[in-house]
């Protein structure tokens, strides 16, 4: 009986999936035996979403944009008649063949180690990933081997944390392990906080056994009989398929005492962040879970030595873990064979911003930046030019189009000013302003930042009313150097890695955007025309249909125009409040 | 309100399960919020009277995390990502739609109780920015008019619930 897989992840939600969802359902009640209904996690193409795949055996045809009606048409053309419906194809999987469907060419430069059942199983079904292979590594790794062998292996397979800072993954296990102690702790640090990014998300909400089966491995390579999950609360759906896999898991007796007759103990909680941006930083999140303020304390000590509840503890993220069993599984020889010398493996990035196919992609480290937004993003939306990426959230920093060549791996990104960071990638057109990002970032950190180091604290404030004076075109010549010096200092003199790496963003800018930030403050002038207070408002007479919407919205008159006749602002009025862009019903208000 | 008290007791017997484990106070004082909606002030004290942490620090704690609010919420919060994907898609937008089409700002509560406006860094569905939550439910790829509409949809729907539960008490008074 052929299957119907629907993508049901956050990013499938909120495109309408569940009206599939529904409507396939009825259409399987309405015909029983036609067809198996099943929902699964996100494949990592947002961009098409809702995507619904139909299994035949081995054949697996993705389609894309599945609304319920095109959802009717799938029933009664391919599910009962097997006539594909090839306008809709996204991917085409068949034995034998070479990968089909419009999006093939973006999906087959990746390669899924992470992502390996994202979107393919049902995350909700411990079965499902046992089918796959999910648990060996576990059985392997408790029966067979001793605790230094795990680590041996995930030391060879040249695995580095993948939360951003690049650490090697078996040399800090092999801290915790050393360390003689009762009581020690396994940290997943499921708190993905950098805006743009949205990785962890898909792992946890599409394969959230990977995840428990590398915590459980760690547990026995360093000998921990406790792992916590800590998961940020804006990621309702993670922690609700988190939820169901730990109490089938425990059921299964992957978890809780004596697991496979091993003799070994291990169990996981979830602990629910609540909202602070400092907490992805390690020692800020231990205070978390401990129910303090998120603070962060002063290292060393290390948390390999006292770590949670000064215990040693053992802290990667939710990419890392997902990794193991899969290095457990296939030899570590498989896995440091992707990627370059020094930076092994994948790395799933989340493409975001002005780029065509903004989801997910795994490829080996080392591919150019270019390749990713032009070979895996399909391009600027648009066909418009591109400037740049931002890497690494608000502790990164912006990479220049011109710099496109970089291979995205630990050396080379740090290299540019910008960080490796969990692997957001937003990607920038000639219409994002670059000193209003540099802005917009620091306003971020700014917010974030919890105080308890003075030039954090306030030197990011003062950055950033001088940042935003000169996006109100009231910069001042000498506020570029007052922006690097303060640049500096902060980076001097904060104690973890919000407020060492919070001036990134502007550092990088005022780097390779110096123009921008001159015409900012000499000639008052946003070369983005991003930046409202430097901008007019017009009205583009093509695609206004003097509906007098506008007219009517504008709370100072400043918009004339009869009736079924093009309206025109008179910019000697107009107060820049951009009322009339939120009102228009035909995109017809621009900024120039 | 009668509802209140009704909640009151549900909330204790959620506390009773407090077994002293070191660690549970950001839990239950999530807890507390999902049966307030938001932290009441005698919340704090008996929170504070079962875990023996002193009030000061409980409130510590809860002005630390943006998640914790001590003023009562709608019953929609509505959660507008500015995050960096969503920001570059102009997000600034649709936050200016939501403030005018609510007519409250950023942090504020519409009069009838309806709707709570907040803005969130990132909600992790940067390829469908922007984006927004409403409670639970996260819609993407937004523009003002699609905004506006959603909103109007969710005001039809509480009429129409709230038109339903007006003929129902009349049909129990009957």
């Amino acid at each position: 009986m052929k299957k119907v897989i629907v993508g049901m992840s956050t990013c499938g939600l909120s495109a309408g999936s569940q009206k599939t969802y529904d409507k396939l359902g009825e259409l399987s009640a309405g015909s029983p035996g036609s067809f198996e209904l099943k929902s699964a996690g996100c494949i990592g193409m947002c961009y098409r979403e809702p995507l619904v795949e139909v299994r035949d055996g081995e054949s697996r045809i993705v389609y894309g944009g599945v609304t319920p009606e095109i959802a009717e048409k799938i029933f009664n053309e391919h599910i009962r008649e097997g006539r594909i419906l090839e306008e809709q194809v996204a991917l085409r999987m068949e034995p034998g063949q070479e990968l089909g469907g419009a999006e093939a060419p973006h999906q087959k430069n990746q390669v899924r180690i992470v992502l390996r059942n994202c979107g393919l199983i049902d995350p909700e079904s411990l079965a499902e990933y046992e089918g796959t292979g999910g648990y060996k590594a576990l059985r392997k790794a408790l029966l067979e081997m001793k605790p230094d062998e795990i680590i041996k292996v995930v030391k060879d397979s040249g695995l580095r944390g993948r939360g951003g800072a690049g650490f090697p993954t078996g040399l800090k296990w092999s801290f915790a392990a050393s360390q003689k102690s009762d009581v020690k702790y396994v940290v997943c640090n499921a708190d993905e906080g950098d805006p743009g990014a949205f990785m962890d998300r898909s792992v946890l909400e599409g394969d959230p056994h990977s995840v428990i089966e590398g915590m459980v491995v760690c547990g026995k390579a360093i000998g921990a009989h406790m792992g916590y999950i800590y998961c940020r609360a804006e990621y309702p759906m993670a922690i609700r398929r988190l939820t169901i896999a730990l109490d089938a898991a425990r059921e299964k007796g992957y978890l809780g005492t004596n697991i496979l007759g091993s003799g070994f103990d291990f169990d996981i909680k979830i602990k629910q962040g609540a909202g602070a941006f400092v907490c992805g930083e390690e020692t800020a999140l231990f205070q978390s879970i401990e129910g303090k303020r998120g603070m962060p304390r002063i290292r060393p000590p290390f948390p390999a030595e006292k770590g949670l509840w000064q215990k040693p503890t053992n802290n990667n993220n939710v990419e890392t873990y997902a990794n193991v069993p899969w290095i457990l599984a296939s030899g570590a020889a498989a896995y440091a064979a992707y990627g370059t010398e020094k930076s092994r493996g994948t790395k799933v990035f989340a493409l975001a911003g002005k780029v065509k196919n903004g989801g997910l992609a795994e490829v080996p480290m080392g591919m150019p930046i270019n390749d990713l937004v032009f070979k895996i993003g399909g391009g600027i939306k648009e066909d418009r030019r591109f400037k740049a990426v931002q890497m690494g959230g608000p502790s990164g920093g912006c990479i220049p189009a011109s710099l496109g060549h970089t291979p995205v791996d630990f050396e080379s990104i740090p290299a540019t000013g910008a960080i490796m960071g969990s692997g957001g990638m937003v990607v920038m057109d000639d219409q994002t302003c670059m000193v209003e990002m540099a802005r917009f970032f620091l306003n971020f950190t700014q917010d974030e930042s919890c105080g308890k180091c003075t030039f954090c604290r306030v030197g990011t404030l003062r950055m950033l009313e001088i940042l935003t004076r000169i996006t109100q075109g009231e910069g001042q010549p000498e506020d570029i150097d007052k922006l690097k010096t303060l640049g500096a200092q902060i980076k001097d003199s904060s104690l973890c890695g919000l407020g060492q790496t919070a001036p990134n963003p502007v550092l990088t800018t005022l780097k390779y955007f110096p123009d921008e930030y001159e015409a900012h403050i000499k000639d008052k002038r946003c070369p983005a025309a991003s930046c409202t207070a430097l901008v007019d408002f017009c009205i583009d007479p093509e695609k206004c249909t003097g509906c007098t919407v506008c007219a009517k919205n504008c709370p100072v008159d400043a918009i004339k125009g009869e009736r079924k006749k093009v309206h025109v602002i008179d910019t000697s009025i107009c107060a820049k409040c951009g009322k009339c862009v939120t009102v228009c019903t035909f995109g017809a208000v621009y900024k120039k | 309100m009668v509802t209140t008290a009704a909640r009151d007791d549900s909330f204790n017997y959620r506390l009773w399960r407090y077994d002293g484990a070191p660690g549970e106070l950001i839990p239950l004082l999530q807890s507390a919020q999902d049966h307030f909606g938001y932290i009441p002030r005698r919340a704090i004290g008996y929170i504070s009277g079962v875990t023996g942490i002193p009030e000061s620090e409980v409130y510590g704690v809860i002005t630390f995390y943006s998640q914790f609010r001590l003023q009562p919420m709608g019953k929609y919060v509505i959660k507008a990502c500015d995050g960096t994907a969503c920001h570059v898609q102009n997000s600034r937008m649709i936050i200016d739609t939501l403030e005018d089409e609510l007519g409250i700002e950023v942090n504020g509560t519409t009069e009838d109780g309806l709707f709570t406006l907040s803005t969130v860094a990132c909600i992790g569905c940067c390829s469908l920015a922007p984006v927004l939550m409403i409670n639970e439910e996260t819609h993407g790829r937004l523009t003002p008019q699609s905004v506006r509409k959603l909103l109007r949809e969710y005001r039809r729907r509480e009429e129409a619930a709230r038109a339903q539960q007006g003929a129902a008490s009349c049909g129990d008074r009957a």
